[in-house]
């Protein structure tokens, strides 16, 4: 490899960190791509970058969230700046539109399209809550739900790939029998049912391995 | 302000404990993050995203706190040592784990390390959004990201972990 290539290749793999979050932009993603599919020492590392991404936000989100004491003491302090508040009661209207504004175009590309994809889920809901009516007898007791209660199962946590299509998230959940159960929480990740009853942790972890594969998955970790 | 605040006081929070390790001052700081936001939305360009400039200001304010921490606090270097010599047997079965021993050492990163590693990763910041709330250069960012995941490295190598890099 000569100088001017190792510039590049060290180039390139300064920037895996951003690819694997997706906070490239279009262009450096392609070259960073492009690299990858030539290097396979390069698509080594990327897999180590992934495994520090996955696990960081594992970290993040096992640290839990503030009390809600936390708000009331923001609150009382606000309160205690009236002249202040009156203000910004005023402005509310500008400061919500000044809100949106400031939203990054990434920020509000990613909640268009989980506004889109929860729109899809809630139609996929709909026509299969329909589909069950239909197929049952019409007499169903309160105490036997046929479908599983919401906490029960065997769940992972997904993060699809940014580049990944609404269509390819669908037909990625379909073929692999796998429901959202809730999402999307911080950092886009989707709890998602991949058994309706517990499994044992080898097998959902050989199931975690195997769905990790998918280029439709950016991040995937085991959780409760 | 409730919009504001119900949007971003837990990532907020989980930046500033990440940095202070410390869930009482995390809370606090988190009114003090968001008072200052509102004090200062006028001064707001806009030319950021919000989150970007919260966690600048949510960053200044965690370096503040650990600044003005009694000197006979444990420094972060002292705990991580404790914690590793009262492994227990089932403390040293769940290190086999992998996922769980990388867990361990991006807990042990310094400060510095932390932050930049949380930004990109957990924070999905780009190298601008990094550098903007860190405060230094673009190029630094990068070089600072490459230096923590090869500290990283070596913190899973001393735990029996080699990556092969760098």
């Amino acid at each position: 490899m000569n100088t001017k290539n190792k510039e590049a290749h060290s180039e390139i793999e300064e920037l895996l960190p951003w690819h694997a979050a997706g906070t490239l932009s279009r262009s450096d993603a392609r070259r960073v791509e492009d690299a990858l599919t030539r290097d396979p020492e390069l698509a080594r590392r990327y897999a180590l970058v992934r495994d520090e991404l996955g696990e960081t936000i594992v970290l993040n989100e096992t640290l839990g969230a503030p009390s809600a004491h936390a708000m009331e003491k923001l609150f009382a302090k606000i309160d205690a700046e009236p002249a202040r508040r009156q203000a910004m009661s005023r402005n509310l209207g500008t400061r919500v539109v000044e809100f949106f504004a400031s939203l990054s175009p990434r920020t509000l590309a990613f909640a268009g399209s989980a506004a889109v994809f929860a729109i899809l889920l809630q139609a996929g809901i709909i026509a299969s809550v329909m589909l069950t009516e239909t197929k049952t007898s019409g007499y169903e007791t309160a105490s036997a739900p046929s479908n599983p209660p919401a906490g029960e199962g065997a769940f992972t946590l997904i993060r699809f790939a940014p580049q990944a299509t609404q269509d390819d998230v669908t037909k990625f959940l379909a073929a692999n029998r796998l429901s959202i159960a809730s999402g999307p929480i911080a950092g886009g990740i989707y709890k998602v049912r991949v058994a309706v009853t517990g499994l044992p942790k080898a097998e959902l972890a050989e199931i975690v391995k195997k769905l990790q594969g998918d280029k439709v998955v950016g991040f995937i970790a085991i959780t409760e | 302000m409730q919009v504001l605040f119900a949007r971003h006081h837990v990532r907020v929070y989980r930046f500033v404990l990440r940095l202070v390790r410390n869930d009482a001052t995390a809370e606090d700081l988190i009114s003090e993050v968001f008072l200052d936001v509102w004090r200062q939305a006028g001064k707001f360009e806009g030319r950021s995203a919000v989150s970007t400039w919260m966690l600048s200001i949510a960053r200044f304010k965690a370096l503040s706190a650990l600044r003005r921490r009694p000197e006979e606090e444990l420094d972060e270097e002292t705990a991580e040592r404790v914690e590793d010599q009262s492994d227990d047997p089932e403390t040293a079965l769940a290190k086999k784990d992998k996922g769980v021993l990388l867990r361990q050492c991006l807990t042990a990163l310094s400060t510095e390390h932390r932050e930049i590693i949380d930004l990109v990763y957990y924070h999905e910041k780009s190298v601008e959004e990094a550098a903007e709330i860190v405060g230094i250069p673009e190029a630094t960012v990068k070089t600072r990201m490459f230096y923590a995941r090869k500290k990283l490295s070596e913190l899973l190598k001393e735990q029996g972990i080699d990556r092969g890099w760098p």
